[in-house]
């Protein structure tokens, strides 16, 4: 089986408003997948039609070679999942919610506990309503991640934790990650995190999937920036075809340029007397807050 | 206290439904009953009559207070006894719902690092709680007396309630600063509302002891006496009573830190018991505290009746006149027997309120996200669904078969009335039902359970009592069932009711099956 999880078109609406609008997101066996979005771009909802906890109006999603409604309580025996928003429950102990939580889906490697709860730092004595939001986060991650399945989905699962433990759980992850045979669907906003740890991204907004690939791939879409001193200016620069952002001052331009019309803009440059250039390849960062940034119209990069 | 106005206007906004609904439902059963009376009891020699068959009784005396003379005013606070027990409730619960359940919920903090001072927001709960208390009171008493009985009896009785929901407000924000979640403050605060019925009950039922009664804000409720001479100076201890719980919230309050309490929470397992490896074992982790607490007050509560039972046995022995009008009215052993009936009743509709509680802890579980995680592992909606409703089903049997021994020890007639009160089941078990399906249709109104119970509380207590129409009192399932011992139990709306209470539940687990998880 190739594929750990697929959704085509998936589509899920909350009264007038729209969570999901055709919604893909393909994640092979083994790796770890970064699924990216704004706040509300409906990364949780996608999250609870993959578990079956809510039903898509409309599209396909297989999980695990599963149906996610129908197959659920089979299909949840070979995953573990951290919601995002962690609630513990206020008269058992981190202890007893990791236990309960990892007998529930069928076992759970108590060595592998023992050492996450050391790695972690938790106090599993604690009840749960004395614990801060990032212990309760770690309660979450120990449970999932001391469980044998083969599916990982974390939603979020770093918000809260202080740098420290952000670390420890990119090590634990980056270990899952070189054994191999387990995936993991991380849902975050912390770039450093996704491009440490993760071999493809999706990045979702308003319900609709508007990239996907690997990290290189991605950054092959975004545009090239360039620094240049030129003898003379020409007046025609800002109406060439994938010239962006542009500003100058004296001899001196600063432009973005997509990567399709490098070549172009390039040879255009040379023709102007090229005296000193500095280009820069997008960044990550760059990327997803174009993204983000909800004035653009959805889909403008595809 | 900077801030106080702020968060009371905050607080209002909240509860701008909740707080008219109360005021406006609470305050329509006096009026009604007062109309209920006209009607039934239109002579003085008719409500003397009723007053000649109550009033020495300590049987009815326990349940409503005591009855000051046979005027259509005395009647109606009489028959108004609960009510004082609700606006307490009410108001110790509105004021834990603004101050622990906040802070517990993380929300004082984000109000709290405004310019808002140390006491605010407790200021705030406590003056909007009180604030309703007196307007619920001003509108029963106004409302009355424009129905033409006395002013000043009228207002008495209307803050005589006030006056109930002052103190448990004072209780609230006292419990409130003592332990870490909101339920443990709730259970706190609610055993004090059973202890003062329990010590008003006490000292009303005894002639010797009657003191115990001046223990009791609600005992200072009847003490206002409405319309048998008002003693209005009862308020200023009500209120001085209530100053000084407000005094000692704020002292305690000023002593500890946000989110902490000064009951502190101990350390726990560090690893789950071997038992705890399924969802029912989970739920009863969950509900066994709640169990525990309802079993308890309630055998209390039986131990209390039984006990009163026995008295009315025996006064009778004593008390020609009484027995005379108890003989009219079908003999000695048919009145013990009827007390016992109504008494079976009333813990029929209190175990329907511990199933309803026990229902909705599934729709508790959900809006506050810890049904989530738990069904994204191999455990069903079903078998989650179900190991909560177990407890609602068998736990209410337990309830009320504990409650039912220990009422029949101490009415220490030698026969059980344990099959008395199990057969109280099938209208619990309806509500029990009527709940499941309220989370698996309309889980946004699922609290709904509780006004049905409500209602059909209203219709069995009072609605008999005035005598309404047939029609309308068979709305409660409680109506239907045989009233024992003394009645003839039939097996045919047993049967019917069993029948509504599992279509009812199977079609909201059906629908919870099919819905999405979590509504918000």
């Amino acid at each position: 089986m190739a594929e750990a999880i697929t959704a085509d078109g998936l589509t899920k609406a909350f009264g007038a408003a729209k969570a999901l609008d055709g919604l893909d997101l393909t994640v092979h066996t083994g790796e770890v997948h970064g699924f990216l979005g704004p706040n509300g771009a409906g990364k949780t909802t996608t999250i609870r039609v993959l578990l079956g906890l809510m039903r898509a109006d409309g599209g396909r999603a297989t999980l695990l070679g599963g149906n996610p409604w129908t197959d659920a309580t089979e299909l949840h025996k070979r995953l573990a999942y951290v919601p995002g928003d962690v609630t513990l429950w206020p008269n058992l102990t981190g202890g007893e919610v990791i236990d309960l939580l990892g007998r529930l889906r069928g076992g759970l490697d108590t060595a592998r506990r023992a050492e996450l709860v050391e790695r972690f730092d938790l106090d599993p004595r604690k009840k749960g309503r004395t614990y801060s939001k990032g212990n309760r986060q770690k309660v979450a991650l120990v449970a999932a991640l001391a469980s044998d399945v083969e599916l990982l989905v974390l939603d979020e699962p770093t918000s809260g934790l202080d740098p420290l433990m952000e670390e420890v759980f990119r090590q634990v992850v980056q270990e899952e990650r070189e054994r191999g045979d387990r995936t993991v669907l991380l849902s975050s906003h912390i770039l450093s995190e996704v491009e440490a740890l993760c071999d493809r991204v999706t990045i979702i907004r308003a319900g609709r999937t508007v990239e996907s690939g690997t990290l290189d791939e991605l950054r092959h879409l975004g545009r090239i920036t360039i620094d240049a001193s030129l003898a003379q200016v020409p007046a025609d620069l800002a109406s060439l075809p994938g010239v962006h952002d542009l500003t100058s001052y004296g001899s001196h331009v600063h432009l973005s340029v997509d990567q399709a019309e490098l070549d172009d803009v390039m040879r255009h440059l040379a023709g102007a007397g090229l005296r000193n250039l500095v280009s820069r390849p997008p960044t990550l960062e760059e990327l997803f807050l174009r993204h983000y940034r909800q004035d653009e119209p959805v889909g403008v990069a595809r | 206290m900077t801030g106080t106005w702020a968060l009371l206007r905050l607080v209002l906004r909240r509860d701008r439904l909740l707080m008219p609904l109360w005021i406006v439902c609470l305050a329509v059963a006096p009026m009604g009953y007062l109309s209920s009376i006209e009607a039934a009891y239109p002579d003085a020699a008719a409500r003397q009559r009723f007053y000649d068959l109550n009033a020495s009784s300590a049987t009815f005396v326990v349940r409503n207070g005591p009855l000051y003379g046979s005027s259509v005013g005395n009647l109606l606070a009489w028959q108004c006894g609960f009510v004082p027990v609700v606006v307490g409730l009410i108001a110790l619960l509105t004021v834990i719902r603004h101050t622990r359940t906040e802070e517990e919920a993380g929300r004082r903090e984000l109000t709290g690092a405004t310019v808002v001072g140390r006491h605010a927001g407790l200021a705030a709960a406590v003056i909007a709680a009180c604030g309703a208390c007196l307007v619920y009171g001003l509108v029963v008493g106004l409302g009355l007396a424009a129905q033409g009985v006395s002013v000043a009896g009228a207002l008495a009785l209307g803050l005589g309630f006030s006056l109930v929901g002052w103190v448990f407000a004072g209780v609230g924000a006292v419990v409130a600063q003592l332990t870490w979640g909101a339920g443990g403050a709730r259970g706190i605060g609610i055993g004090g509302l059973v202890l003062a019925f329990l010590l008003r009950a006490a000292g009303d039922s005894s002639g010797s002891a009657g003191w115990l009664a001046w223990l009791s804000p609600i005992g200072w409720a009847h003490r206002m006496r409405p319309f048998a001479g008002e003693q209005w100076w009862v308020l200023a201890l009500a209120l001085a009573f209530t100053g000084l719980l407000v005094v000692l919230a704020v002292a305690l309050s000023a002593r500890r830190d946000l989110g902490a309490a000064l009951l502190p929470a101990r350390l726990g397992r560090a690893t789950a018991k071997a038992s705890l490896r399924s969802p029912l074992a989970l739920a009863w982790r969950l509900q066994r505290g709640t169990l525990l607490v309802w079993t308890v007050c309630l055998a209390l509560v039986g131990l209390l009746m039984g006990g009163v039972g026995k008295n009315v046995a025996e006064m009778m022995r004593d008390n020609q006149a009484v027995a005379d009008v108890f003989s009219r009215l079908g003999g000695g052993g048919a009145v013990t027997d009827a007390y016992l009936a109504g008494t079976m009743t009333l813990f029929g509709l209190a175990a329907a309120g511990y199933a309803v509680q026990a229902t909705l802890k599934l729709r508790a579980e959900e809006a506050a996200g810890r049904a989530e995680p738990l069904l994204a592992t191999a455990v069903g909606r079903i078998g989650w669904a179900l190991a909560h409703l177990t407890f609602a089903v068998l736990g209410s049997a337990v309830v009320l078969a504990i409650t039912g021994w220990a009422t029949g020890l101490a009415f220490g007639s030698g026969v059980s009335l344990v099959p008395a009160a199990l057969a109280q089941l099938p209208a619990v078990w309806v509500l029990a039902g009527l709940a499941a399906a309220l989370i698996g249709f309309f889980p946004r109104f699922a609290a709904a359970a509780w006004g049905l119970l409500g209602a059909f509380l209203l219709l069995s207590l009072v609605g008999t009592a005035l005598q309404w129409n047939e029609a309308v009192l068979g709305i409660s399932p409680f109506a239907h069932l045989a009233r024992l011992p003394g009645g003839t139990f039939s097996a045919v709306p047993v049967i019917w009711l069993v029948a509504i209470a599992l279509v009812a539940g199977i079609g909201g687990l059906a629908a919870l099956r099919r819905r999405d998880m979590p509504v918000g």
